[in-house]
């Protein structure tokens, strides 16, 4: 008998998750990832929050605690606390009950269940991204059943953003059609919208009937702030129209493994959103039925509890300050090296990614001669680099600009 | 502070030129979606006062006590694990230590199969998302296929097939009338089946009837896949949790590897190691070879990207930390094995407690039934009476969570079926 998947061909890499394979292999005791998105701190190792330590021992210490099964869109207290976080303690979406709120697989869970529901109950079935974005969003709205075009975002010469195309782009696509936004922190580009552009982006939505949602994996990470990294998102739910909100605490709060995030659905009434709630389960329970409960355990146990609260914030905004210093160290390494170009949008750009603008030859340049491992887009982790290793990844872009590859 | 002023002025004067706060909903039309029958149950017992209640319903394990429970080796795993604390992202495919050590129970300690690194796998969440995986590389490697469904099965089983848009048939299953297995009827539809269909089996501890094939019957039904070149899916949720032996219960599946079927396998660790919420399972693929293993298994991977990433740590850690302790493991099949005795018990409890109340119906098939769910025979109208009259949960189809049925209960239960049906 033959197998009946005998003829599958292997996948290609994922070629973010390659990089760090590609790093792996390397014996050179210089080498530096700078792939992976994940948090590193000034020695290069993985962060666990202090605060995120005492909410497990909290749990485990906790015999009461049972196993069971959480509902199917997850702890509720989770979700409260959740949706209170992006749209702020006040927000009357959340006052008047128009927001359902499930609690999903982090962030690519979340997209992905607002992206069925989307394909499910949406009259239109096109969803606009950003050029370039995450490269896992076209894999989650395709298998979702929505149809992928892209705006234009990233203005390569300014290495900034394309302010001019995302509006007539937008402005050209069908009413109705979703939009997928970056609250903050764009991925990979770490290039956001200012206050005022979002406003126009906002009366444009609006006027064109668009429905935006928005993937908010950085909040806090960004700036340093909660609030401030919630703007965008805020300013939209306050004119009172719906949105879609996908949340992740993979880095905010540490939390990677452990799969942690919420799609919320503002709705206009509360009667619609008890109705949105309850066609989410129905998304969701054919899917993994209900979500894991320990990384929500987590997140809720510091959320609810004051201290625990502030605790996170100091922690995380110590985060966000070493991202934005090793900015400022880059970008000071590379002008005392007089290397040539504008680099000033190192500085600019937020969160935890900088759109470099090396070429891929450039990039591969790096990888060979100074053991530099990053995506071939020209993306660089910032949050991989540290005091001691700056002057070296400045000697390797120095190299690569002046011409020596 | 001063942005934000300045926005909010500004945002009121053009929200009332754009009329947003007018437009109506995208979802205005939304139909309530209806409740779900298992979870419904779950929450009208919690709403009932009656002290005498009994919550037959939702499938999840309870001591005599009628407690949940958290194993002994799960608390000492999690103590282990509190103190070493990293949050990094799992692969796509999991943790590695899971899914050898899981294969290992389904597939045998000592497999070959395993050695020559024939089987594709990757962690999943929990059986669900195990067979949702499943169901997706099915439609997008076999778009052609469809899926045979017994009849009943786990009402989620096609939900999971619809959503990943594989066409879906059934098979006939259970035989009311011996509250048994249709085996006559069952083996025609596999044989009419046009061959090279793909079916999905349940492993073990049929849900929700309980009624599972004898080893002999087995044996005939994977002969009969053979000559027809059908692909068995094993749903395996219950493995150690039906007889309390996990190789016992895995005796389907070994006979269609000694036959040398390519299957395919979603395991859960939900109800054998009382992991629930946690949502640990697996996906497993057997292979020709090695090399299909590795190109099945990035393919596996590539869907499980788009859904979650990568699965979720906690419950992984867990898992490994027992299953790679052999003194651990040890403790959880002993502990595996107390919950299955406690519900054989409670089976033989059960019966016992109607005979001698003197019924008019036979009841051999509460023992004859097999791990958590016992189907009772009950109609619609009786279970409703047993929940009006007596307080009683169950869902309508007359399934009996055995789990939840102690010593506490069993005689005031087997009173309450028996006055519903006494007369019938």
């Amino acid at each position: 008998m033959d197998s009946v998947f005998a003829a599958i061909a292997q996948a290609p890499e994922d070629p973010i998750l390659g990089v760090t394979v590609a790093y792996n292999k390397d014996s050179s005791p210089i080498k530096l990832n700078l792939g992976v998105g994940a948090y590193r701190t000034e020695e290069g190792k993985p962060l666990v929050l202090n605060v995120v330590r005492k909410a497990e021992q909290l749990l485990v210490n906790d015999l009461s605690r049972v196993k069971e099964y959480l509902p199917i869109i997850g702890l509720a207290e989770f979700n409260k606390l959740t949706a209170k976080l992006i749209l702020g303690d006040d927000s009357p979406a959340i006052q008047e009950s128009r927001v359902a709120t499930a609690q999903c697989l982090s962030g690519t869970g979340s997209l992905r269940v607002g992206a069925e529901f989307l394909a499910k109950h949406y009259h239109q079935r096109t969803i606009y991204i950003p050029q370039p974005t995450w490269g896992n969003h076209l894999k989650v709205f395709t298998m979702a059943g929505l149809s992928v075009k892209t705006y234009r975002y990233y203005e390569p010469t300014t290495r900034g953003l394309h302010f001019q195309g995302l509006l007539e782009d937008l402005g050209a696509a069908p009413a109705g059609s979703i939009v997928l936004l970056h609250a903050c922190a764009h991925n990979p580009t770490g290039v956001d919208p200012t206050v005022e552009q979002w406003e126009q982006i906002r009366q444009l939505i609006r006027s064109k009937g668009l429905l935006p949602f928005f993937d908010s994996a950085y909040q806090g990470f960004a700036s340093g702030s909660l609030d401030a990294d919630a703007q965008s998102v805020r300013m939209f739910v306050a004119d009172g129209g719906e949105c879609f909100i996908a949340q992740s605490y993979a880095k905010n709060m540490g939390l990677y493994g452990e799969r942690v995030g919420a799609l919320s659905i503002v709705c206009k009434a509360a009667d619609v959103a008890s109705r949105v709630e309850s066609q989410l389960k129905l998304v969701i329970r054919p899917m993994y039925s209900n979500p894991p409960i320990h990384g929500a355990s987590i997140a809720a146990t510091i959320l609810k509890n004051s201290d625990m609260y502030n605790e996170w914030k100091i922690e995380l905004k110590a985060m966000a300050d070493r991202i934005i210093s090793m900015r400022k160290q880059l970008f000071d390494a590379l002008r005392a090296r007089g290397t040539p170009g504008d680099w000033s949008h190192i500085i600019k750009q937020i969160g935890m990614f900088t759109f470099t603008g090396l070429n891929s030859d450039q990039v591969a340049f790096m990888t060979k001669k100074y053991h530099i491992y990053m995506t071939s887009d020209g993306r660089i982790s910032m949050a991989g680099l540290s005091s001691k290793t700056a002057p070296h990844l400045a000697d390797a872009i120095h190299a690569a600009v002046t011409g020596a590859c | 502070m001063a942005i934000r002023r300045a926005m909010s002025g500004r945002l009121t004067a053009r929200t009332e030129v754009l009329g947003v706060r007018s437009m109506s909903s995208w979802w205005r039309g939304m139909e309530p979606a209806p409740k779900d029958p298992i979870l419904g149950v779950t929450e009208a017992f919690l709403a009932d006062p009656n002290p005498e209640k009994v919550n037959v319903g939702v499938g999840a394990y309870r001591d005599d006590n009628g407690k949940p429970v958290v194993l002994e080796c799960v608390r000492e795993a999690e103590r282990r694990i509190a103190g070493n604390l990293k949050m990094e992202y799992l692969p796509m495919g999991g943790s590695v230590k899971v899914v050898e050590e899981t294969l290992k129970l389904a597939y045998g300690e000592n497999s070959e199969l395993i050695k020559d690194r024939r089987i594709a796998a990757v962690q999943a969440l929990s059986g669900t998302g195990a067979c949702r995986l499943f169901a997706d590389f099915q439609k997008r490697f076999r778009p052609d296929s469809q899926i045979y469904i017994p009849v009943p099965t786990w009402a989620n089983h096609h939900n999971i097939w619809r959503d990943a848009q594989v066409p879906q048939k059934t098979y006939h299953y259970y035989h009311p009338e011996s509250r048994g297995l249709d085996f006559a009827t069952m083996m025609d539809d596999i044989k009419n089946a046009p061959n090279g269909s793909f079916f999905l089996l349940h492993a073990c501890a049929h849900n929700p009837t309980g009624v599972d094939p004898s080893e002999e019957q087995w044996r005939e039904i994977s002969h009969q896949f053979k000559v027809k070149g059908h692909f068995a899916f094993f749903d395996m949720a219950y493995q150690g949790f039906a007889s309390g032996d996990p190789e016992k219960d895995a005796k389907s599946i070994r006979i269609f590897l000694e036959d040398g079927h390519y299957i395919g396998i979603a395991q859960s660790y939900a109800k054998n190691m009382g992991l629930y919420g946690q949502r640990v399972g697996c996906l497993s693929v057997l292979c020709e070879d090695e090399k299909q293993a590795v190109a099945v298994k990035s393919q596996l991977q590539q869907l499980a990207r788009p859904m979650y990433s990568n699965p979720p740590l906690h419950g992984a850690l867990i898992v490994s930390t027992i299953l790679g302790d052999p003194d651990l493991k040890k403790l959880w099949l002993k502990e595996v094995k107390v919950m299955a005795d406690r519900i054989i018990g409670m089976r033989t409890a059960l019966q016992g407690n109607l005979e001698k109340l003197g019924s008019p119906l036979s009841w051999t098939h509460i023992t004859n039934q097999i791990g958590m769910f016992c189907y009772s025979g009950l109609t619609p109208e009786q279970v409703d009476r047993l929940t009006s009259e007596f307080h009683i949960y169950m869902t309508r189809n007359g399934r009996i969570s055995m789990a939840g049925v102690t010593t506490g209960n069993v005689e005031y239960l087997a009173s309450a079926i028996h006055e519903v049906t006494k007369s019938a």
